[in-house]
């Protein structure tokens, strides 16, 4: 993550989103409460929530696909309707669509043509992009002929083509099989390492756990959280989770508030803290034999839980 | 403009690949059926025959395809979400998209009818034998029946914008019949009084005139066709086209692409 600089990658102020809804639409709908957030160049930002939670929306009006009825943005320091700006970033939408009578590479063509990459430059990017995703071998293959996951890949292609500073990535791993989600993840740390900024939203907490420097929390169109993925998982919850083999220790550790899960002849528990001393005395009186002890921290699951069960009114929202 | 071209192109490409352009294979059939049959059932008429049946072809064909590709040029890029690529994350203006899409159906509809005007132009070399002067009367009616191509696919590119497929050919097509006799409507407001002559003007002039771009009979008849009139058409068809459009994109600039 790179420190921060004078020009943020994104900024919101009070970004907001009503829909009018209804056959006379009398009725409003709030997609997305005032959402202020700043992304920093060479963040991986995580955008979580789950269905239903706004963070489409979000990314369609910083994409310019909707427009707000509240607030503004910048992206790189520009607003959200300007070419120069649009020429910079990628975008891979959720469960892309594609023109179907183009090849992969005719599709990559049409995309870096409009994003103004010229001549040798363009024929070279494409075939570096499409080796990248994998998709070498079909490039010349009609999209109408492609799964899920190999769509979700020339998704991924036509975001880069253009070798843009930004990206906004709708739900990357969506659609992919394991050996592709790890693929992927694998790219957004390159694209990371490479200075470029990542911003994607997701409902997998494992791989924002893995791969962003900061998340933020959306729910029911409102930002529940936002923090360092550092942050949160350095956090220890004062607990302790010992492993040990020998039965006979389960009383004296149970006796110490010690919830203990045996498997076989191996003994898991988690205990307070304070009370490490004592167990370890315990299992040495029992002969027990100590296999570890790891302190039990906060994961990022922990926190998303926690911000979606907090009412509204007692979130702290920072930007 | 180099965007609008490369839109355009995708444009005209998806239409080739959809395998739009097979109505030239219909066409060719027809024409090669009528070339031997008239040559053989009316004598002294096969000219006038072969241009009507010819140029009548020419122009059904190209208004049922800017109808049927018109009413999705928009519609089906925002119900399959194509354009959120194209609109999202490149240097692409929403009227250059509009523009873009209009030029690409245009651009199919001259190439289907360029290729349908050398099978007619064969067609004719076979039954007389050679070209005359007069068949300059049919490149002009060709011509016009481009810009009936123009006013249409503009009006199907509009419908696209706010209405379903079906609302929107239902729309073309009945301002196409309509605009096809908006010759008559304005002799029934002449013979009209009071409110109706006053409604029945105002329609006859705000509906397309597709019957002042229907030259066929007279090219079909050798009558020349007047520079003037040519002229005159060209003028209100790329006017009426430009407000069209202009619609198009003033409605497409304000919608939210959910």
């Amino acid at each position: 993550m790179t420190p921060s600089s004078a020009i943020a990658a994104i900024e919101t102020f009070a970004l907001e989103k009503t829909y009018r809804v209804g056959f006379w639409h009398s009725k409003k709908k709030l997609a997305l409460k005032p959402l202020t957030i700043r992304v920093e160049e060479g963040e991986v930002f995580g955008f979580l929530g789950p269905n239903g939670a706004g963070k489409t929306t979000t990314l369609r009006l910083l994409m310019g696909l909707v427009y707000p009825t509240g607030g503004r943005a910048r992206i790189l320091g520009r607003e959200l309707d300007d070419p120069e700006m649009k020429r910079q970033i990628g975008f891979l939408p959720e469960q892309p669509y594609f023109y179907d009578h183009l090849t992969a590479r005719e599709l990559l063509d049409y995309y870096a043509r409009l994003s103004g990459v010229v001549g040798r430059e363009r024929k070279k990017r494409i075939e570096e992009v499409l080796a990248r995703v994998g998709l070498s071998d079909s490039a010349g293959t009609q999209l109408r002929k492609f799964s899920k996951g190999m769509l979700q890949r020339v998704g991924i292609a036509q975001a880069m083509v253009h070798d843009p500073k930004l990206l906004f990535l709708d739900e990357p791993m969506s659609g992919l099989d394991p050996i592709g989600r790890r693929e992927v993840r694998d790219l957004i740390e390159e694209l990371n390492v490479a200075g470029k900024t990542i911003f994607f939203s997701t409902h997998i907490l494992s791989d924002a756990e893995s791969l962003c420097d900061r998340v933020a929390v959306l729910n029911r169109g409102e930002l529940r959280g936002m923090s360092a993925v550092a942050d949160i998982v350095r956090e220890i919850g004062g607990s302790v989770e010992l492993m040990w083999s020998g039965a006979s220790a389960i009383p004296a550790i149970s006796a110490l508030g010690g919830q203990c899960h045996a498997t076989a002849d191996v003994v898991r528990a988690v205990l307070p803290e304070r009370q490490l001393d004592s167990a370890i005395d315990a299992l040495r009186k029992t002969n027990a034999h100590l296999i570890q002890v790891v302190p039990v921290r906060a994961t990022l699951e922990d926190y998303f839980l926690a911000k979606l069960a907090e009412r509204p009114e007692g979130v702290e929202v920072r930007a | 403009m180099r965007r609008i071209m490369v839109i355009a192109t995708n444009t005209f490409r998806e239409a080739v690949r959809d395998r739009v352009l097979y109505n030239l294979v219909v066409f060719a059939v027809v024409m090669i059926g009528a070339s031997l049959l008239v040559g053989r059932a009316s004598i002294g008429i096969e000219r006038l025959a072969l241009v009507n049946l010819g140029l009548t072809s020419i122009s059904l064909f190209g208004i049922l395809i800017s109808i049927f590709l018109g009413i999705g040029l928009v519609y089906k890029e925002m119900d399959k979400r194509t354009l959120y690529t194209v609109l999202a994350a490149r240097p692409v203006r929403r009227w250059e998209f509009i523009t873009g899409k209009w030029a690409g159906l245009v651009m199919t509809l001259v190439v289907n009818a360029a290729m349908m005007s050398v099978a007619l132009f064969a067609g004719l070399l076979y039954v007389s034998g050679k070209l005359t002067s007069a068949d300059w009367g049919v490149v002009a009616a060709i011509y016009l029946i481009l810009l009936q191509y123009v006013l249409m696919t503009s009006l199907a590119l509009l419908f696209s914008t706010f209405s379903t497929p079906l609302m929107s050919s239902l729309f073309a097509f009945s301002l196409f019949v309509i605009g096809s006799y908006a010759g008559d409507l304005r002799r029934f407001a002449n013979l009209a009084s009071g409110f109706t002559r006053v409604v029945a003007y105002g329609m006859s002039y705000a509906v397309p005139n597709f019957a002042a771009l229907n030259m066929i009979l007279p090219a079909a008849h050798a009558v020349p066709i007047s520079t003037k009139l040519v002229l005159l058409d060209s003028v209100y068809v790329f006017v009426y086209a430009g407000v069209c459009l202009s619609a198009s994109i003033l409605i497409f600039e304000r919608r939210n692409l959910k």
